[in-house]
């Protein structure tokens, strides 16, 4: 009993820990611009959302909102597309046998190793050479990329879809691809969702590469344009609002994400840890 | 035979010169010798900076410019990551053709070799006096024959002090450092503190040094010297050291909420500070409109009459423009015309770096914060009387960031600002050494 209530304790106070800042965030994006800085930073002052709101979705002809959707482009579409790549990827490494399959898991696997942010450089110098810097693709592209995926997709391939099953759907007569398709990715769901969940965070945080690689305000995603703005502060002030309220809204998407697919992905983890 | 000698040498002069317009060309040398105008065809430049609505200002000459279009790239500021992607976008040959660069960052840029010499583009040449002579030598260098970017805005330093609060004690406002002392003290035993010393603006402390007559940085031509140590800047850190260690200022982290509430709740009497300062405190303490006022910055001499420098940025046009003349002419429009001054000073508060930008309608009215003193009178003055020259080193970013940690320690009591300096003079040296950047000892 007593562990059990210190087990709660602990638990308390790290929920405590991780939600103090989204409702310090929350509070300061609820304020004016000089309640901000003189009243108290957790509770609040004169409820000012809906014009911080206002100002933020109506600044610059309302760019912020531009690049709300271009983060969910990069994001939402990159996370989609790689997880299709990755499961297809795994698939066959799991499913058929060939020659090179292992070296290739290995380099695939190799692949996990190198941070997003050590390529970075690389993929400008690349995309400066084909001139296709500073645009939606530059972006796009290096995004589908998710060796991570690959090795989880293969990991549960392995495990989760049944040799007797493609036979059956062999001698029936369907052919791979679509045996893929209609079964093979209806087995393997949970680990597509957790695929695709860790894909999208990684690229939602791939800070770096939309920074080096973009100079057009109206293709940046939400978390560089925030940041632009913030070093932009100590020039304009009544950026600071427009910086605080674009970060409390562009956590929602993030959210979202995950209240929607975490029931999936629960099982998906403890499907996994069964088999 | 002679002539058919002469026509082949010509020909592969002119294939040379056809290649050198490549698109992976970073090694073109349109030095000071040529800067014509492109023959026929509109023109096409990319500017990259990261002034808030920069879009505004150059739609205007967009519109009344058909033949020389020029397209905006923006991003976060220059230490936030455009001065890496400047490098980067250097070393791949496809830099924008003109960027926004801070005076302190355009020595790096000028080591590394990314900067078009604009000394013969007439625009420029033409345009030399409409300057203020320190921000000229801030881009030339003190070099013959050179500059490296066109004069943007200025950051002439004042003293930002609560009139309110003054008076009420019956303090005078100081004209000298001592006088400074002497009212810190008076301010302490009013309950407040004389001002914030600030541990991480490093280029502040520069301000201050500039002023007293310091000097960081020089280059002979072939070699730099680094000294952190000399005469001034020792008597200027000494001097905040002094007032660090009686507690006589505060030193809460700059540019910080906690920050902007000692200026709200008038905790700190003033600030040695910028122009643009004027912006920071009003947003950063609104409750104490009214109470402000600006005067010049404390003198080391009684009846002095010098001021230092915090900030600043030019426009500078990147190695391997195909344009360098148009590109010039739009640079000196952007920072000469009074419709492009007005429109930069009105969207992202710059002051400008020109003589005549003293007398924009804008800056020579009252300011209501300031119970309607025009305090940029003030300002204008001081820019006529910062001293010309100072130079910036090619690796400040690393210089601000150990002086900064050392300021940091000596605000907390470890060590002391002359420390800090002296560890930030042999970094400074190593880290030039470690860019083979030779270095005079």
């Amino acid at each position: 009993m007593k562990s059990k209530t210190a087990a709660m304790a602990i638990m308390g106070l790290s929920t405590l820990y991780f939600l103090v800042p989204i409702w310090w965030l929350f509070v300061g994006a609820t304020k004016s611009r000089g309640d901000f800085s003189s009243t108290a930073p957790l509770w609040f002052a004169d409820f000012n959302l809906g014009q911080n709101l206002h100002e933020l979705v109506s600044y610059r002809d309302g760019v912020f909102l531009r690049w709300m959707l271009n983060s969910i482009l990069y994001t939402g579409g990159a996370a989609l597309l790689g997880t299709v790549l990755a499961a297809m990827c795994g698939y066959a490494l799991a499913k058929y046998r060939f020659r090179g399959r292992e070296l290739i898991f290995n380099i695939v696997l190799g692949g996990v190793l190198v941070p997003a942010t050590a390529l970075a450089l690389p993929l400008f110098l690349i995309f400066s050479q084909l001139n296709a810097t500073n645009t939606f693709w530059s972006v796009f592209l290096p995004s589908l990329v998710n060796p991570f995926g690959v090795y989880l997709a293969r990991i549960y391939a392995t495990a989760s879809v049944p040799e007797e099953l493609l036979e059956a759907a062999r001698l029936d007569g369907s052919g791979e691809v679509r045996t893929f398709f209609k079964i093979s990715t209806k087995l393997m769901f949970p680990a597509l969702v957790t695929i695709f969940l860790f894909h999208f965070v990684a690229v939602w945080n791939n800070f770096l590469l939309p920074l080096i690689m973009l100079g057009n305000e109206r293709l940046f995603p939400v978390t560089l344009g925030l940041y632009s703005w913030n070093t932009q502060v100590n020039q304009l002030p009544e950026l600071r609002m427009l910086v605080l309220t674009g970060a409390l809204v562009s956590i929602l998407p993030l959210v979202a994400a995950f209240l929607l697919l975490q029931r999936f992905w629960r099982s998906g983890l403890g499907s996994g840890a069964v088999k | 035979m002679k002539k058919i000698l002469s026509v082949l040498l010509t020909s592969t002069l002119a294939l040379t010169a056809c290649s050198s317009g490549g698109d992976d060309d970073t090694t073109a040398t349109t030095g000071a010798a040529s800067c014509a105008p492109s023959s026929g065809g509109p023109v096409t430049l990319n500017f990259t900076s990261w002034i808030p609505n920069i879009e505004d200002v150059v739609k205007v000459w967009n519109d009344s410019h058909p033949n020389i279009q020029v397209k905006v790239q923006t991003g976060p500021n220059g230490n936030g990551g455009t001065y890496q992607n400047f490098f980067n976008q250097l070393k791949a040959g496809n830099a924008p053709d003109l960027g926004q660069i801070e005076y302190d960052a355009l020595p790096s840029f000028r080591v590394q070799d990314g900067l078009e010499n604009l000394a013969a583009c007439k625009p420029v040449s033409d345009a030399k006096d409409q300057f203020i002579d320190w921000t000229w030598n801030q881009v030339s260098f003190g070099e013959q024959n050179a500059v490296y970017g066109v004069p943007q805005d200025a950051g002439p330093m004042a003293l930002f002090y609560r009139k309110d609060l003054f008076e009420k004690a019956g303090i005078a406002i100081p004209t000298t450092w001592e006088e400074y002392t002497a009212a810190a003290e008076k301010v302490k035993a009013a309950g407040g503190y004389i001002t914030n010393f600030s541990q991480s603006d490093i280029n502040q402390f520069a301000g201050l040094a500039w002023q007293a007559g310091g000097h960081w940085f020089a280059n002979d031509g072939s070699k730099w010297s680094v000294n952190f140590q000399d005469e001034a800047t020792t008597k200027v850190a000494t001097y905040w050291q002094d007032l660090i260690t009686k507690k006589l200022v505060s030193t809460v982290p700059p540019w910080t909420t906690e920050w902007d509430n000692a200026y709200n709740k008038g905790n700190a009497w003033t600030w040695v500070s910028a122009v643009w300062g004027a912006n920071s405190i009003s947003s950063g303490a609104p409750d104490t409109s009214g109470k402000w006022a600006v005067a010049p910055m404390p003198q080391w001499t009684a009846g002095g009459k010098t001021a230092g420098n915090w900030g600043g940025s030019s426009t500078a046009v990147f190695k391997g423009s195909k344009h360098p003349y148009e590109a010039s002419e739009f640079a000196i429009w952007l920072n000469t015309s009074q419709e492009a001054l007005t429109l930069l000073n009105e969207k992202a508060n710059l002051y400008p770096a020109t003589k005549s930008g003293a007398t924009l309608p804008a800056l020579s009215k009252g300011v209501a914060f300031y119970g309607d003193q025009k305090i940029y009178d003030v300002f204008a003055e001081a820019s006529g009387q910062v001293a010309p020259d100072f130079t910036w080193g090619p690796t400040m970013t690393s210089t601000y960031a150990t002086a900064s940690d050392g300021f940091k320690a000596a605000v907390s009591g470890n060590g002391t600002l002359i420390d800090a300096l002296k560890k930030a003079q042999t970094t400074t040296v190593d880290n030039l050494k470690s860019q083979s950047i030779p270095v005079a000892e």
